[in-house]
């Protein structure tokens, strides 16, 4: 499993890359995993309020759902309206699926580097 | 086989209507209907064919064994249906004047006072069309209780984690937050959880009892006095009468409110999804918010959809009622539990119920270490039961229970069913060591093999589009 | 009496051997004694089928069947053709429970896969889902599927049936959102106060059309106007008008909702009905309740499923916008059915019977002096009369065993629909006159 060492994690999954600012948000490989086949993401709006630790969306698999945790807070300036049409790639490729990005960062969760984030992974999996 | 659509033939019909014998009238342009009428045209033969070859795919309960778990799927009694076919209770109009739907209004008050009776309960509405729509109703009553005395502190609503998917959805759409709680490991009320929630913001508690796993909560007149004691009402999931009626009553059991399934408990037929009727009992402290009632804020009167409710599944609960009465309905419930004993006890040995105790009108199936064996899952052994002739349990219900599949023969089934349906339970538990993969690709014999389910979220296809 | 328990005595015996129990008391050893009813149920013994099919009998024998029915007001006598009511009677439709298995369920699935087709096709939306409850339920589950954080007020025509209206507010008061009523001018939507309450916390506008009062709105402009005040526009049609009516699609509906009861199922004192949702591609997801989609089985064969499952409460519990589970299927299979039995040109003829009919009891009514239309725009099937002696002219119909209109405010509410001849409409007419007289 691939934890690629640019990013940090946040212990419900998702990964962060903070630059110029911005911090972009997906969800990790580990979590794509345990998911399933990803069939439909539920996005926020451009222009929406994220909160560190709280829900922004939800992914969808055929018999679950589970909330997508924005690791830091601040306002979504960008989402993938690409996944609308091909959640798929969240399988596929969740470090280039990016979800939303976030300006005016206020706040961030304790994040985890690759190492600690594997870890971690390999203790509740 | 073929879609309805594919066998249109244009100009084809079926003559229906005599010829107009009043002028017509015309439609001004400006709201006449623009687009095409592009439904399919049929002529009888064709429609009478394609309707029989569509229920030949489909398994009723009349048609075979279907323990589905929490579903109640007791047969359908013929008489039922063909009172609820009655000219005088098929043609009336739901606005009427009251002098003539005198028929009726004695159906509902009957049907009331022998539902009361059974539940234990003081009045009831029939409004609700199902069962989570009387759960709306019956949670909409406590919403307005508290409303009346003013409470406006009590915001939550307790759901115990073993709870059906409809109860914290219930609580949502009546506004309150939903306070989950863990239950113990056999599916009973953990008392000390309980305690930790209650206080000044609780509303109520939604309870199954017997619970989701089949077992009767023994500590429930305690959790019923602690809810009360803190301010709050008890509502009464009755998607599960079938093991207490005429035995034991939710309004001895310190039950406030609740609702009844007539197309489960009361026999009345699910149609393939609906409809059902979801009647909703109450104590009498609670009548004056029952539909009809004004609303405690604002104006308007409480009302869940249209008119009196489903009004013939209530013809066909009432008839099963009189043909079952005083004798018939514990005897039932009796046969029901023993069935569902009986059932738990001749499968035990091969595959495992979660909890080995007596069980009510239903019991669960641990297949975790059984997976962990042989690699097949309790969707494997469900889809397995279909090349059997069999409709699989319940599956994957209670999230407490892992690998769970959930057993629910009802009383109408014979002793010779529940032996054959141990004897196929066994003969798979055996075939799961010797052949597991040939269970993992079951269904080998049924209409379609396993469909793919990820294709049919991602790119949905809803409806049949001209090629 | 009986109890469809096909155990013997002696079965019962074994079954008790086998579990190791000496009496079926035994069975009930969790529930606490002190809770246990220690009286026989007091209800009636039980009955032979002969005994409960006279009692019945006799509790529908109670009622009054009209010879002639001109009352509709959201439930409408059509003629049900035979074949309509005698298909979804067959036990494996009847009998069976929500298709989650669909291997052994092809049938129910492809029956509501036809369905939702055969809506879209009448209302020209893009989807429809399986059904919900009726006419009411649909509305208001459609308003809750266009609430967000910033948008969160309803507004409802008060021209729409009050029941629906009612309803709506139910729903409404339950999540604790804010449902305002626009006045209705003349009959029809007030407009000019329609612009003013859409205000920018607006999420969605409802219109009933034909309305409660039988007019046709000026769907078209009303949904316009909604747009442009970046709010949603629910659209509640009656199906068979719509063979010949503006379709939802040709308004600009967001979400159209509908009272399925028309597409024959019997008035039936009130239900069981039918809830007909539809909406656009963009609204599909928010759609509450069961959807059936084609997909493919690892064979490639075509097969049918209940789909897009995670928006439903037994995923999303507290999370999902809906606790609805069971809904109307039989009900919309046999909407399913009356519409392919009918065909195009057959719906089309019951929609063009009924506003002949209701046009020409109209014109024979208002002729009788003392009787005015009370609303003078365009009208389907429903109109209302105002004239003296009011209770006198209703209570003389019932005599002659016609069901006459529904008292609305100061007027009557009349209907007709195709099932009524011109001789029976001249007999209602005649009585009125000879009241009035």
């Amino acid at each position: 499993m691939n934890f690629p060492k640019e990013l940090q994690y946040a212990k419900s999954h998702e990964w962060v890359k903070e630059a110029d600012g911005v911090a972009e948000i997906g969800i990790s490989e580990f979590a794509q995993d345990q998911l399933g086949d990803v069939v439909f993401v539920n996005l926020p709006q451009e222009g929406d309020e994220v909160v560190a630790g709280e829900a922004f969306g939800d992914v969808e698999s055929v018999k679950a759902v589970s909330d997508l945790q924005s690791p830091v807070s601040g306002i979504v300036c960008e989402v993938n309206e690409a996944l609308l049409d091909a959640p798929e790639t969240l399988n596929s490729d969740p470090y280039g699926a990016w979800i939303i990005r976030v300006k005016d960062v206020t706040d961030r969760e304790e994040l985890m580097d690759a190492e600690a984030y594997e870890a971690f992974c390999a203790e509740e999996g | 086989m073929k879609l309805i659509f594919e066998k249109s033939v244009h100009g084809r019909k079926s003559d229906l209507l005599p010829a107009c014998d009043v002028p017509e009238v015309e439609i001004d342009a400006k709201f006449a209907r623009q687009e095409p009428l592009p439904l399919p045209e049929l002529c009888e033969t064709d429609i009478s064919r394609h309707y029989t070859q569509l229920c030949q795919r489909v398994h009723g309960v009349n048609c075979g064994f279907y323990p589905l778990g929490s579903c109640t799927m007791k047969y359908n009694p013929r008489i039922n249906e063909e009172m609820a076919a009655l000219p005088g209770f098929t043609s009336i109009h739901p606005l009427a004047p009251a002098a003539s739907v005198k028929g009726c209004r004695e159906v509902l008050d009957t049907a009331k006072q022998y539902l009361c009776e059974i539940a234990g309960m003081d009045d009831m509405t029939f409004q609700p069309a199902a069962g989570a729509h009387g759960e709306f109703t019956g949670v909409m009553l406590i919403k307005q209780y508290h409303r009346a005395r003013g409470d406006l502190a009590r915001t939550k609503i307790i759901v115990p984690d073993s709870a059906h998917g409809t109860n914290p959805a219930t609580a949502a759409m009546c506004g309150f937050e939903v306070v989950n709680i863990d239950s113990a490991p056999d599916g009973c009320v953990d008392l000390e959880a309980l305690k930790a929630v209650l206080g000044p913001d609780v509303a109520g508690l939604m309870l199954t009892n017997p619970n989701t796993v089949g077992i009767f909560d023994e500590n429930i007149l305690e959790i019923t006095r602690l809810v009360h004691e803190a301010g709050g009402l008890c509502y009464y999931d009755g998607a599960n009468l079938n093991a207490v009626m005429g035995i034991v009553r939710p309004g001895d059991m310190g039950f406030d409110c609740i609702h009844m399934n007539l197309h489960k408990t009361f026999s009345t037929p699910h149609g393939g999804g609906g409809p059902g009727a979801g009647a909703v009992g109450c104590k009498d402290f609670l009548k004056e918010f029952l539909p009809r009632s004004v609303m405690m804020e604002g104006e308007g009167r409480i009302q869940v959809r249209m008119f009196e409710g489903n009004f013939l599944v209530v013809v066909r609960a009432l008839a099963y009622l009189k043909t079952l009465g005083k004798e018939g309905v514990p005897e039932a419930a009796t046969n029901a539990v023993l069935n569902a004993n009986y059932l738990m006890r001749k499968i035990q040995g091969t595959f495992e119920p979660a909890f080995d105790r007596t069980c009510m009108h239903e019991f669960v199936l641990d297949l975790s270490e059984f997976k962990k064996e042989t690699g097949v899952s309790a969707l494997d052994v469900a889809k397995s039961l279909i090349d059997r002739g069999m409709h699989p349990p319940t599956m994957y219900f209670p999230l407490i229970v892992h690998e769970a599949l959930m057993l629910e023969p009802t009383e109408t089934e014979s002793k010779e069913t529940l032996d054959e349906a141990a004897q196929i339970f066994r003969d798979l538990f055996e075939l799961a060591h010797k052949d597991p993969a040939y269970m993992q690709a079951a269904p080998h014999h049924a209409q379609i093999g396993r469909p793919d389910e990820v294709k049919a979220a991602r790119s949905p296809i809803l409806r049949w589009e001209q090629a | 009496m009986g109890s469809y328990v096909p155990a013997t005595a002696a079965e019962r015996r074994e079954m008790l051997d086998a579990i190791g129990m000496k009496s079926e008391k035994e069975l009930y050893a969790d529930v606490p004694a002190s809770m246990m009813l220690d009286h026989p149920l007091n209800i009636p013994s039980g009955k032979s089928e002969l005994e409960v099919r006279n009692e019945m009998t006799k509790l529908a024998a109670e009622n009054k069947v009209y010879d002639t029915v001109l009352r509709g007001a959201g439930a409408y006598d059509h003629y049900i053709p035979s074949i309509v009511k005698y298909i979804p009677a067959k036990e494996e439709f009847l009998t069976a429970y929500t298709p989650y298995q669909a291997e052994l369920s092809q049938g129910i699935l492809q029956s509501i896969f036809e369905y939702q087709t055969m809506i879209c096709q009448l209302t020209g939306m893009d989807v429809s889902n399986a059904s919900v409850y009726d006419g009411a339920t649909a509305a208001a589950e459609a308003a809750a599927m266009c609430r967000d954080r910033k948008r969160t007020v309803t507004l409802i025509s008060a021209a729409a049936h009050p029941d629906m209206i009612n309803t709506v507010r139910t729903y409404c008061y339950g999540t604790n959102h804010e449902l305002r009523v626009v006045p209705a001018k003349n009959g029809v939507t007030d407009v000019d106060a329609l612009k003013e309450m859409l205000t920018d916390d607006v999420a969605s506008f409802i219109l009933q059309s034909p309305n409660f009062f039988g007019q046709i709105e000026d769907a078209k402009a009303i949904g316009e106007t909604v747009h442009a005040a970046k709010a949603q526009f629910i659209f509640s049609f009656n199906p068979i008008s719509l063979a010949v009516l503006n379709t939802p699609k040709e308004v600009g509906a967001d979400i159209a909702v509908g009272e399925g009861q028309p597409l024959g199922l019997p008035m039936a004192w009130g239900g069981p009905y039918l809830g007909i949702m539809t909406a656009t591609n963009r609204m599909m997801r928010k759609l509450p309740g069961r959807i059936v989609g084609q997909t493919t089985d690892h064979d490639g064969n075509l097969a049918y499923v209940l789909s897009l499952q995670a928006r439903e409460q037994h995923i999303r519990r507290e999370k999902a916008s809906s606790n609805i589970c069971s809904n109307e299927a039989l009900c919309a299979l046999t909407a399913g059915l009356y519409l392919a039995t009918v065909g195009p040109d057959g719906l089309k003829e019951v929609a063009k019977q009924c506003m002949a009919k209701a046009h020409y009891l109209c014109m024979a009514l208002c002729e009788i002096p003392g009787v005015e239309l009370k609303y003078n725009g365009p009208f389907f099937h429903e109109f209302v009369t105002v004239m003296p002696k009011r209770d006198e002219v209703l209570a003389k119909l019932d005599e002659a065993g016609i069901l006459g209109g529904l008292e609305v405010e100061d007027g009557i509410l009349w209907c007709a629909t195709e099932k009524v001849t011109r001789e029976q409409l001249d007999r209602a007419v005649a009585i009125v006159k000879e009241v009035l007289a």
